[in-house]
């Protein structure tokens, strides 16, 4: 029984690999069912994004496993060949391929590291999985672990607090400007890619009016209509603009269309009350002699990257205490799946039944001292058969289940009903919800499709 | 007891003076509230300072220079506490938590006895009280006018540096300086006004153009201009800034007239 993951992200292969291999969502379930029918696959996981496609798998033999899901990659595409595609694969198993996972979902392996997308669609992928029953014991307990983690790494570090896209640091710089966004208003003039995005972001902050502003009027009208704001007239604009808090530039012009003069105007119109000026277009829009001007703040792309940049940095530092978390949740899991091997249980088994015969034994003994030696002998016989048979059982249960799909389940359970672990482990009494029910309590041996319903029903 | 504690008042707000400018150059957030609670520790214990010298002074007698810095950087601290409470600002601790140690010290520092007045307490007292109160606001006011500036000329260099991420947004600083203005001005004006008649009751005439008189004069008519440009022709933000942080050496020009005052040069 060994984890698995094979796969490919955007560090080891090009766009046009991964969007060929990269499966519909509407798809996923299919796909998962097919992986499922390779030999020797046990469980399996499907994490399809724009960045990385990657199968998790619990497979009985590493080699013969890594071949099948290579062989289900390649056949996922018909376009798509083993030769192109072996290249580009990575894989890990055991403990690094758990670490593997942590470290997705903890958004450490991401293009842009602390990024927040990747845990939804772990979760996705996660619900599709558990929709076409193709996890089981292990699975469900690493990725719920995976995603617990990646909740620790988000609340204890400050890797997801600072701004990494230009469009964001805008609205971070806009916040060092005003300290409540709500009584704002912003200017949007032109209608620029990155700075309708840094509009929909300050919107999402709650500034309070939008005013839009194209060379063609059509246009702002339309934007208006979808930013929920008020199309202002391109001549008009100027005059307009002390009105403005936040002005977003972002137009095809050649040339700068705002000056100095015009913004100090504003400025004066606005009595002093401060201005926050921020130039997306390249060629710069806004004169940046505007600089110079009191209570007029002026940013270009390039000072917004900046800031991105240094923000990056901090994420990367951050980035390394996380790896520590990672490491540690690793070990954690690591030991829960060391006590689902078959043979510790069964000797953990036969030392329990053991126990519990010695003592209640000596106990009846210390009672019994009339009998004799051959008396005491039978007794003794009647003890030891009643326990091997009531172990006996179980015991060629494991021994037989053992490379069949639900093997970790029996172990599981077995470990339960004769509480082989002193100590269960911290999950097993907190940090489950309704919403995502212990496997454990769930999967009962034997009774696999039932407990799927309920778990499926606990969860609609 | 009142003496001890004032001693350990000012330790304290030494211990809290180096804390908070330590945290305004590291970039974790954890120095705040070891900061924050060294300072609530120093309050109580100045509270406690100022209570036992009230209970401990048998006759009543016209307050000291001492007293009355004593009594300012008191009052500074709950300002401040009061604002960390509502807006969370811990960087503002980093400002004034200093400017209160300076305070105590130099009233440590000068002597704890007063000029030979006639007996005119009670209008004295009243004088000293509000006086002090107007200089908590202006002294507030130059606070957020100093990091008003240093926030300004971060922004406008693009130097994204530990302080720009911890100092609050612009337009919260211009409007604390707004306030603090706005509520230590009339203060100030009863405090004159009260120290006038003081005058007239000791000396026989409301102003005899000395350094104290002379200064609080200037500063009272310089705030009163910045206010006025404030509320009618737009003297806010950057400009406000500047002149509530100059006004501030007017305050402190005023104070060493009061000192001058005690030790009896300056009659």
């Amino acid at each position: 029984m060994h984890l698995i993951v094979v796969g490919l992200s955007h560090k080891t292969a090009p766009v046009e690999i991964r969007e060929k291999l990269a499966v519909p969502e509407s798809r996923i379930g299919e796909a998962l069912n097919r992986l499922c029918t390779y030999q020797g696959v046990k469980e399996g996981l499907l994490l399809s994004t724009c960045n990385r496609v990657e199968v998790y798998s619990v497979v009985d033999d590493i080699d013969h496993g890594y071949g099948r899901i290579q062989e289900f990659l390649a056949d996922t595409h018909l376009s798509l060949s083993s030769e192109q595609l072996t290249p580009h694969l990575y894989w890990h198993t055991g403990d690094r391929a758990i670490a593997h996972l942590f470290r997705v979902a903890a958004s450490l392996d991401s293009m842009i590291i602390g990024e927040s997308q990747i845990l939804g669609q772990l979760k996705d992928a996660f619900e599709v999985a558990l929709a076409h029953k193709t996890t089981g014991v292990i699975m469900n307990k690493v990725v719920k672990k995976a995603i617990s983690v990646a909740k620790r790494v988000r609340t204890e570090t400050k890797i997801a607090e600072m701004a990494v896209s230009v469009s964001y640091a805008a609205v971070e710089l806009a916040k060092k400007i005003f300290s409540d966004l709500a009584q704002r208003t912003v200017l949007l003039v032109g209608a620029g890619e990155m700075a309708k995005l840094a509009a929909q972001h300050l919107i999402a902050q709650g500034v309070g009016q939008v005013r839009i502003t194209t060379r063609t009027p059509q246009h702002a009208v339309e934007l208006a209509e979808q930013f929920g704001g008020t199309p202002v007239p391109f001549e008009q604009f100027k005059d307009d603009m002390a009105s403005a808090d936040i002005v977003l530039v972002s137009t095809g012009a050649s040339h700068y269309l705002i000056s100095a003069d015009d913004v100090q105007r504003a400025v004066n119109v606005r009595r002093n009350r401060p201005m926050f000026l921020i130039d997306i277009s390249v060629p710069r829009n806004i004169d940046p002699a505007v600089r110079h001007v009191d209570n007029a703040f002026l940013f270009d792309i390039d000072d917004l990257k900046q800031r991105v940049e240094q923000n990056r940095a901090e994420r990367l530092q951050e980035a390394e205490k996380a790896e520590r978390m990672v490491v540690e949740e690793v070990g954690v899991v690591l030991e829960w799946m060391k006590s689902l091997e078959v043979t510790p249980t069964i000797v953990a088994l036969k030392n329990r039944a053991d126990d519990i015969k010695r003592s209640e034994v000596e106990r009846t003994m210390s009672r019994l001292t009339h009998l004799s030696a051959q008396d005491r002998e039978i007794v003794e016989g009647l003890a030891s058969a009643i326990v091997n048979k009531l172990i006996h059982n179980t015991m060629v249960t494991l021994k037989s289940e053992v490379n069949s799909s639900s093997g970790a389940a029996f172990v599981e359970a077995a470990r339960r009903f004769y509480s082989l672990d002193s100590q269960p482990p911290a999950e097993a009494r907190s940090g489950e919800t309704a919403s995502q029910p212990d496997p454990r309590s769930q999967e009962l041996p034997g009774e696999e499709a039932a407990s799927h319903t309920a778990s499926r029903k606990r969860t609609s | 007891m009142a003496v001890v504690c004032f001693m350990v008042t000012m330790g304290i707000y030494f211990i809290a003076t180096i804390s908070f400018l330590a945290y305004l150059l590291r970039r974790s957030e954890a120095l705040s509230k070891v900061s924050l609670g060294i300072t609530a520790a120093g309050f109580v214990v100045h509270t406690i300072a100022l209570v036992a010298r009230m209970f401990a002074s048998s006759a009543p007698s016209p307050p000291s220079v001492h007293e009355a810095l004593s009594f300012f950087s008191w009052m500074l601290i709950l300002v401040f506490l009061a604002v960390e409470f509502r807006h969370r600002i811990h960087v503002l601790g980093s400002f004034i938590v200093p400017l209160a140690l300076v305070s105590l010290v130099s009233a440590a520092a000068l002597p704890d006895t007063v000029p030979t007045l006639q007996p005119v307490f009670r209008t004295l007292w009243l004088h000293v009280t509000l006086s002090m109160l107007g200089t908590v606001g202006f002294a507030v006011a130059f606070v957020a006018g100093v990091m008003y500036l240093i926030q300004d000329r971060l922004l406008k260099s693009k130097r994204f540096n530990v302080l720009y991420t911890k100092l609050p947004a612009l337009d919260f600083l211009d409007h604390l300086n707004q306030q603090s203005i706005v509520m230590g001005f009339p203060l100030l004006t009863l405090g004159i006004v009260t120290g006038a008649i003081s005058a007239e009751f000791a000396k026989g005439s409301y102003l005899s153009w000395n350094p104290e008189q002379t200064w609080a004069l200037i500063t009272w008519l310089f705030y009163f201009v910045v206010l006025l440009g404030r509320l009618t022709v737009g003297w806010r933000a950057k400009r406000a800034a500047y002149l509530t942080v100059i006004g501030f050496a007017g305050v402190i020009l005023t104070l060493v007239g009061v000192v001058l005052k005690s030790y009896g040069t300056v009659s």
